[in-house]
């Protein structure tokens, strides 16, 4: 059995505190306390409450990862606490002692408690959180594919604490952006046939520019989430509905950049990166650069490029070709474009239901990583429903969780 | 001083769905939470709900599975109504969101629980509470303009004016320390059950039978507290909960020597019989030295013997739970569980419309008796009672709201009395006991003397136990002398509900002399339907809980000898 029945261990804590009624600063505080090393680091700070300091503020309330009461940092990563083993969180402080800090993006309101309805649930309501339901109403249930809302179970298993937020970096640059959770919950909806408004809902979220197209597709809430809703993989998905099903064309330039994105790689193998913003701004041929639109996009970022020039990230002969590889290697992602959009529908991955493989693969499959594999190997579709299964392992691998077709980045 | 027509206590599934019932109903409505609403212990639900929407089925075979489940205790008028408004609310459930999972067919998937002559429960994976739930607060985020929202509000007394009616609540804005009174021509409790009385239990630190205790204060009856359910599969260490669909699905239950003991107990259903009669047959195990672990106080719970994909797309969560809090990967190996305090069937008397016998009070959810568990409650019925019980005293409220005035109440001396509990907790001098100290005592001693198998002997030490931590808590010490989100203070008010709700299961237990669904007494292990068929009530009174007896309701179905 790989069941623990440990004996209790020291663990140092160090959380910090904030009064708000001192008129002190944050602080830190430290304590010892003793359990086995496979308890959450939720169990300590409820353990240091009980013994030592009655004070502590903490949400909590279930204690086993469901009802997304006490997002907080561990040594500087958003975690929900009950979700986070003791000798894990030991591993991974620098200096032996665990660092417990209330989350990021979201104002303080007292030690580990922060003000969710001001950043988080502002952000939830932005995004018409409720079923648009089609008319007329059924008198029994809607009838709808089985693996449709098993897909929506992933986006339905949030449970709204906050960690994604916590750390996403755009929104740390743009406090407007709708932000990972509450983009995750639209996808509920967009991703629901029973809902009447899908192109309404993703237009509205194409069109804002503190919307979909913000995501910089850095991953911080793919890692933060402790339920595997892959909120970014979300986004991608919004978008993909948006440009290729709904063709919407946002003047945020969303869409424009995902298409320059595209036939960029399709035609080159490779990014031609001088090439991409011309294009994504005056259209998407070699000769979008002489677009008015292109031009004026160009000259506001020309302080940006001289730098890169002045550095030597760029040199102008590079710039002015595109990067060069192999002809075979150049076969061998035009066959990846033609296998995927020669395709009846789209495969997406989600990670709720297709996580893991039914058994290890077999020997003889070579297993391929990431953003390869679906096309690699047609997904034994018979036993999968209508999802793939990704080849490599869980949420944790960091498989790309976009379909190969669109990926836009910003 | 806020008004309103209906005012809910509690915002898990009852309370949202008695907002938007009364809001529906046209009353002024408002719902107040001790946590944010998605926080509510009804997250927690994971299996299922019941009803009856198979073409093959019928409500009322829904309803005497019931009966038989409660061990012939539940009101048989009250489970009629239940199961046979359910297919109607499920599939209103579904049309404002819920995720139900579906057959090929499109149509909504139902699967085995336990108790159950047929499958009959309605799922999202095993995350069907947190789905509803989340959809419920989907609904109140809509009606906004209609359903007013207190948000981390702690209740800390019901308001009854001169004729005895409810009048509104006291309340202590959490964020800020803020007391105040508000004024309501209905309440609703809808605050949840008392688990945190035990340890370990399968609830949320926030389940410390509030409304139970607001209410028996009020001069409410409690009714048949003594009936705890213990389901059958906990995690040992932390007595985190392994859905009862893993059961429904397949799997099995083994002692030390591999053998799945239900045959000798329950023949016929074995894993899927009701949850007093699963956990019993453990604990018979345990305790006859068949256990396994360490100290051979567990039991396994195999579910290798579910195939893997469907394993990880309907109990996706029970994967995440083994891994996470017990290090096991369920879909290859047991995992060692455990009978564990997970619900109570008792709570405060009401009718089939939440009406509590105080004019102006309803409950419903855990925290009601109506009675539709009785004895002992099937898995996927809590969640059916919550929102059956909560839509019913919704509606009723708002209709008695339309035809009265705002009582008149002089709320500023309870105001100022309140105030002048908590600075006095606040004030406490350190030398007596930590509040945290006498709550885990107080769920210990629980666990050992009121759990599955119960006699006289140790119901009286508890008792006796329970009358010296009362006066304990009167001196409890805190640290926080905060305003802000002062949650040290507010514990010492939620140990004093507590102790309230373990006297009186106590008391219930002790009164019951005989063997009936989950109050199992190895002084008096037969049902006795003669002497016991019947309710027991327990009411503060002048001279402290006095107890009294009422009749249980039946109407088709009569009592028989139960067999799974």
């Amino acid at each position: 059995m790989a069941e623990t029945h440990l004996p209790p261990e020291k663990f140092t804590v160090r959380l910090r505190r904030y009064d708000p009624e001192s008129g002190d600063a944050p602080y830190w505080d430290e304590h010892t306390i003793e359990l086995a090393p496979h308890r959450s680091v939720l169990e300590a700070v409820l353990q240091a409450r009980d013994r030592f300091d009655g004070s502590i503020g903490i949400r909590c309330s279930c204690r086993q990862a469901i009802c997304g009461s006490c997002g907080v940092r561990v040594n500087g990563e958003p975690a929900l606490a009950c979700h986070t083993h003791l000798d894990a969180a030991k591993r991974s402080a620098r200096d032996g002692v665990i660092e417990i800090e209330p989350m990021g993006n979201m104002p303080v309101l007292k030690d580990l408690i922060v003000d969710m309805d001001d950043v988080h649930w502002k952000k939830i309501r932005r995004v018409t959180p409720w079923l648009l339901a089609k008319q007329p109403v059924p008198e029994r249930e809607y009838l709808v594919p089985a693996e449709s809302m098993v897909d929506v179970t992933q986006t339905m298993a949030c449970i709204q604490c906050g960690a994604c937020v916590s750390d996403c970096l755009a929104m740390e640059v743009d406090p407007l952006f709708i932000g990972p959770a509450a983009l995750a919950k639209a996808y509920r909806f967009v991703g629901d046939p029973r809902d009447d408004q899908q192109f309404e809902r993703l237009n509205d979220l194409a069109q804002d520019p503190h919307g979909m197209f913000d995501c910089t597709h850095c991953f911080k809430c793919v890692d933060a989430c402790p339920k595997d809703v892959n909120p970014m993989g979300q986004i991608m998905r919004l978008r993909r509905i948006a440009t290729s099903d709904h063709h919407i064309v946002d003047q945020n330039n969303g869409e424009r950049h995902e298409a320059a994105f595209t036939s960029l790689i399709r035609d080159n193998g490779l990014l031609w990166e001088a090439e991409l913003l011309p294009r994504s701004y005056g259209g998407n041929s070699w000769f979008g650069k002489f677009h008015p639109a292109a031009g004026k996009e160009l000259l506001s970022s020309l302080p940006a490029i001289v730098k890169a020039l002045v550095r030597r990230k760029v040199t102008p002969a590079g710039a002015l070709k595109p990067h060069r590889i192999p002809k075979a290697d150049l076969r061998s992602v035009q066959a990846i474009f033609e296998k995927v959009e020669s395709r009846d529908r789209r495969y997406e991955l989600n990670l709720y239901i297709a996580g893991e493989d039914e058994e290890p693969p077999p020997p003889e499959v070579p297993v391929a990583a990431g953003i390869v594999a679906p096309i690699a190997d047609e997904p034994a579709a018979p036993q999968a429903a209508s999802t793939p299964t990704p080849d490599e392992g869980g949420p944790g691998d960091g498989g790309t969780p976009t379909s190969p077709e669109g990926s836009a980045s910003q | 001083m806020p008004a309103h027509d209906v005012l809910i206590i509690g915002a898990g599934l009852a309370g949202q769905r008695a907002a938007l019932a009364a809001a529906q109903s046209g009353a002024s409505v408002a719902i107040m939470s001790k946590v944010h609403p998605v926080r509510s212990h009804s997250v927690a639900a994971a299996g299922g709900i019941n009803a009856a929407i198979s073409v093959d089925d019928d409500w009322h075979s829904h309803a005497y599975d019931t009966v038989k489940g409660s061990d012939f205790l539940g009101d048989q008028d009250a489970i009629e109504v239940m199961c046979s408004e359910a297919p109607a609310e499920v599939m209103h459930l579904e049309h404002i969101g819920v995720t139900f999972h579906r057959n090929d067919k499109g149509e909504m998937d139902l699967r085995a629980f336990g108790g159950a002559s047929m499958k009959r429960t309605a799922y999202v994976a095993d995350i069907t509470g947190q789905a509803m739930l989340h959809v419920l607060y989907e609904q109140l985020m809509r009606h906004h303009e209609t359903v007013e929202r207190y948000e981390e509000w702690f209740t800390t007394s019901l308001l009854t004016d001169d004729d005895g009616r409810c009048a509104g609540v006291i309340a202590r804005d959490v964020r800020t320390g803020r007391m105040e009174a508000f004024q309501a021509k209905n309440v609703i409790l809808a605050c949840g059950g008392a688990g945190q009385a035990y340890k370990p239990t399968t609830n949320g630190l926030i389940v410390t039978g509030d409304g139970i205790a607001m209410a028996y204060r009020a001069g409410a009856p409690l009714m048949d507290m003594e009936m705890v359910q213990y389901h059958p599969t906990c995690l040992v260490e932390t007595g985190i909960l392994i859905t009862e669909g893993a059961r429904g699905e397949g799997a099995h239950l083994l002692n030390a020597a591999g053998e799945r003991f239900m045959e000798k107990s329950a023949p016929n259903k074995m894993e899927l019989a009701s949850r007093d009669v699963v956990s019993r047959a453990e604990q018979i195990e345990i305790n006859e030295g068949r256990g396994v672990g360490p100290d051979g106080s567990g039991i396994y719970l195999d579910v290798t013997v579910v195939p893997r994909k469907r394993t990880l797309e309907a109990l996706r969560e029970i994967v995440n739970l083994g891994r996470d809090f017990a290090g096991v990967d369920i879909t290859r190996e047991p995992i060692t569980i455990r009978p564990g305090q997970h619900y109570i069937m008792g709570g405060v008397k009401t009718d089939v419309d939440g009406r509590t016998p105080i004019e102006g009070l309803y409950a419903a959810g855990e925290v009601a008796c109506v009675s539709v568990h009785g004895g002992n409650r099937l898995g996927a019925n809590s969640l059916l009672d919550t929102l059956i019980f909560g839509r019913r005293s919704g509606e009723h409220a708002a209709a008695r709201a339309a035809g009265i005035g705002m009582p008149r109440v002089d709320a500023a001396a309870q105001l100022k009395q309140d105030i002048a509990r908590i600075d006095s907790i606040i004030a406490r001098p350190h030398d007596g006991r930590r509040v945290s100290e006498i709550k885990n005592e107080l769920g210990e001693l629980m666990n050992r003397h009121a759990a599955v198998f119960r006699d006289e002997a140790g119901l009286q030490t508890a008792r006796e136990a329970i009358g010296r931590l009362k006066e304990e808590a009167e001196h409890a010490w805190i640290d926080d002398h905060g305003t802000v989100f002062n949650q040290d203070v507010l514990g010492a008010i939620e140990l004093g509900y507590m102790i309230d709700c373990a006297e009186t299961t106590v008391i219930g237990a002790i009164e019951r002399k005989e063997s009936r669904g989950a109050q199992f007494r190895t002084d008096y292990p037969e049902r006795n339907d003669e002497e016991w068929l019947k309710h027991i009530d327990v009411t503060l009174g002048a001279d402290g809980p006095q107890v009294s007896y009422s009749p249980v309701t039946i109407t088709q179905w009569q009592p028989e000898e139960r067999k799974y």
